[in-house]
């Protein structure tokens, strides 16, 4: 068992337009320590499956089914108070938005020293001194200073940051940071990034990095779970995913990538590769490969049915009939 | 903050003197002889002229200004031309019956109205989000007068559960204060109470879909902290503003209530010295008016400042 199991978790939501199908049979598995990517194009579930967890979707319009276990323990079914307990004390998110995530009416003190309260009855003084520790904690200097100071007087990379240590505040087994950097600039980044590098190995905290930037993803993450239209395309050990792609948008993907293009042409230099074609509608579900009208490999199989994930190395699948041929360069 | 209060206690000052220039301008321009209409029909013009030395009328505009606004900063607001009474003695006594009626209105709209926008932006879309809305709209779409007349006809003429008009001070007697003073607050307050349900409402319903919600939920908040807490705080602004803006209608509401329902106010003093051209009750109307208006903007900027705090904190680092 892990420390927490995703099984068969599809979700859609009751929209205007029809029933949105955002994610379709997703199963993963995170472990204690581990720093888990989860990525893909805009829309591809990633966000959706991540927020799963905490049930931190719209409960009138999302319809769920499948299981999720935090340590053997099903929350798709739990009480909305017991998941109260969770959120913020097991399971936290550090949302992609920085700017806008914190409230501008209150002190990041305030914000933060408020989880403290609600999950570790520490009383006002208390609180406010973990504040400061968790703000140190995060890299923000004068942190007694800052914890009387409101969003607006923050950057936006000292605001995720203090998001990081409202997150990191209760030690949660399962930290969601969704997009953590799309919104920072480059040299905060890094950063950043090194805030939940240092988290994992202090506090064993088991991340997941929503992200569709590979460069993150080779730069922190352990193991990724490559989404597409709703579902796991591949699924592997970082280092073995980019020595080995194996489902064709993988492929897609890191060729994609300004490295690559740099990196493979005769001069040095080559357009950048992209990959044609539109994701599919997410109102449609039909049996066939989702990647098909996409996909350079594809063949008359793939229209007649869905590519289900099969195990290619130890600790690597892909849902493909006709993946790239081990050795294949990205 | 206190030099971001003080500039607005500045800036009030030169809008009231503003204000006062265009007051006394105001009453000089409205057609009709003041003398004309205190001598009578067929008074001489012997008598007409020495009513107009006597008040004055007959000297230049800017002396008549400065004259003015030194004797309203002394106190003295001259004696109504209708029946020689201190035009501050009258103020004092029908001011605080308007007072008294606007601030039960005020509180009634404030309770009613933020409370059931509260609930119709939590509840969206079911039952109670209609009826506060429903009731919201008849609030916004009946007039005072009307409301009134019906209020009068149901409950003093059928029910004969309360009196249908006059006052008397709250210090003579409280019960019978209150009893005549309920319809005429419910009546105010109701159109008020529909404009702020619904400010409150859509200012909720947008703090509601925040990303700042969000993260309180994905705290572990329960609900009344994330809505009473973190969405409410981030609405109140809104509200404080259309309680500012709206002071206005509540006191022209005013004039109106009181007519209806016979009450001695400053709404009813109003318009009996415009219809009699009372030029010196006119002007200290229009410039309690004028006051009120100020007063309530510079208490509603302050508050504010105090809801949010990169006004408060913008005003002290720039100054």
């Amino acid at each position: 068992m892990s420390l927490l199991d995703i099984t068969d978790l599809t979700v859609g939501f009751d929209t205007e337009d029809g029933h949105v199908h955002a994610v379709k049979e997703v199963s993963l598995s995170l472990e204690e320590g581990e720093i888990l990517a989860l990525c893909g194009e805009s829309g591809c579930g990633k966000t959706v499956t991540a927020m799963s967890v905490p049930r931190l979707l719209p409960p009138r319009t999302t319809r769920l089914t499948g299981s999720i276990r935090l340590d053997g323990r099903e929350l798709t079914t739990l009480p909305e108070p017991q998941m109260r307990q969770v959120r913020g004390k097991e399971v936290s998110v550090v949302f992609q938005e920085p700017m806008t995530s914190l409230n501008p009416s209150f002190t990041v003190g305030f914000q933060i020293a408020e989880v403290l309260r609600r999950h570790e009855n520490l009383s006002r003084g208390a609180a406010r001194r973990r504040a400061v520790e968790l703000l140190e904690l995060v890299g923000i200097p004068a942190p007694a200073q800052r914890i009387k100071e409101y969003p607006h007087q923050l950057s936006g990379g000292m605001r995720q940051r203090v998001m990081i240590a409202i997150a990191v505040a209760c030690s949660p087994r399962v930290l969601i940071a969704d997009e953590p950097t799309t919104a920072l600039d480059v040299t905060i980044q890094a950063g950043v990034l090194d805030v939940f590098r240092d988290l994992r190995d202090r506090l064993g905290t088991a991340i997941i990095l929503i992200t569709h930037d590979l460069g993150v993803v080779a730069d922190i993450a352990d193991r990724a779970v490559i989404m597409y239209a709703g579902r796991a395309a591949e699924q592997a050990p970082v280092e073995e995913l980019f020595a080995r792609p194996l489902h064709p948008y993988t492929l897609g993907l890191m060729k994609a990538l300004p490295a690559a293009a740099v990196a493979a042409g005769p001069g040095g230099r080559r357009r950048l590769a992209e990959i044609p074609g539109m994701v599919p509608s997410p109102l449609a579900d039909p049996a066939e490969c989702a990647f098909h009208a996409r996909c350079p490999s594809g063949q008359d199989d793939c229209l007649a049915a869905r590519p289900s994930l099969v195990r290619h190395g130890p600790a690597h699948l892909a849902a493909c009939f006709h993946p790239a041929r081990s050795g294949e360069q990205p | 903050m206190t030099w971001f209060i003080l500039r607005r206690c500045g800036a009030a000052v030169i809008v009231l003197l503003l204000g006062s220039v265009l007051i006394f301008l105001g009453v000089r321009a409205l057609p009709g002889d003041p003398a004309l209409v205190m001598a009578g029909e067929d008074a001489s013009p012997a008598l007409v002229a020495a009513i107009r030395e006597e008040y004055g009328l007959d000297r230049p505009l800017p002396v008549q200004y400065v004259e003015y606004l030194r004797q309203t900063l002394s106190g003295n607001l001259g004696r109504s031309t209708q029946d020689q009474l201190p035009v501050a003695t009258i103020l004092a006594e029908r001011l605080p019956v308007t007072l008294e009626l606007t601030a039960l209105a005020m509180l009634v709209a404030v309770t009613v109205g933020v409370l059931a926008g509260i609930v119709a932006a939590v509840r969206r879309g079911r039952a109670a989000d209609y009826v506060a809305t429903g009731f919201g709209l008849a609030g916004l779409s009946i007039p005072h007068f009307w409301l009134g007349l019906l209020a009068i006809l149901l409950f003093s003429v059928t029910l004969r559960w309360l009196p249908a008009s006059g006052y008397v001070p709250f210090t003579e007697d409280p019960v019978g204060n209150l009893q005549r003073m309920l319809l005429p607050t419910l009546v105010l307050g109701m159109g008020f109470a529909a404009v702020l349900m619904r400010q409150t409402r859509s200012a909720m319903l947008s703090a509601l879909s925040a990303d700042y919600v969000r993260t309180a939920r994905s705290k572990g908040l329960p609900e009344r902290a994330v809505v009473g807490v973190h969405a409410l705080r981030n609405s109140l602004t809104t509200v404080v503003t259309v309680l500012g803006l709206q002071l206005g209608a509540l006191i022209s509401g005013a004039v109106v209530t009181e007519q209806i329902f016979v009450i001695p106010g400053f709404g009813k003093l109003t318009v009996d010295a415009v219809l009699t051209r009372n030029y010196p009750v006119i002007q200290a109307v229009v410039l309690v008016t004028v006051t009120a208006y100020v007063v309530i903007n510079l208490l509603v900027d302050i508050v504010y400042a105090f809801l949010n705090p990169r006004i408060r904190l913008s005003g002290a680092s720039h100054g």
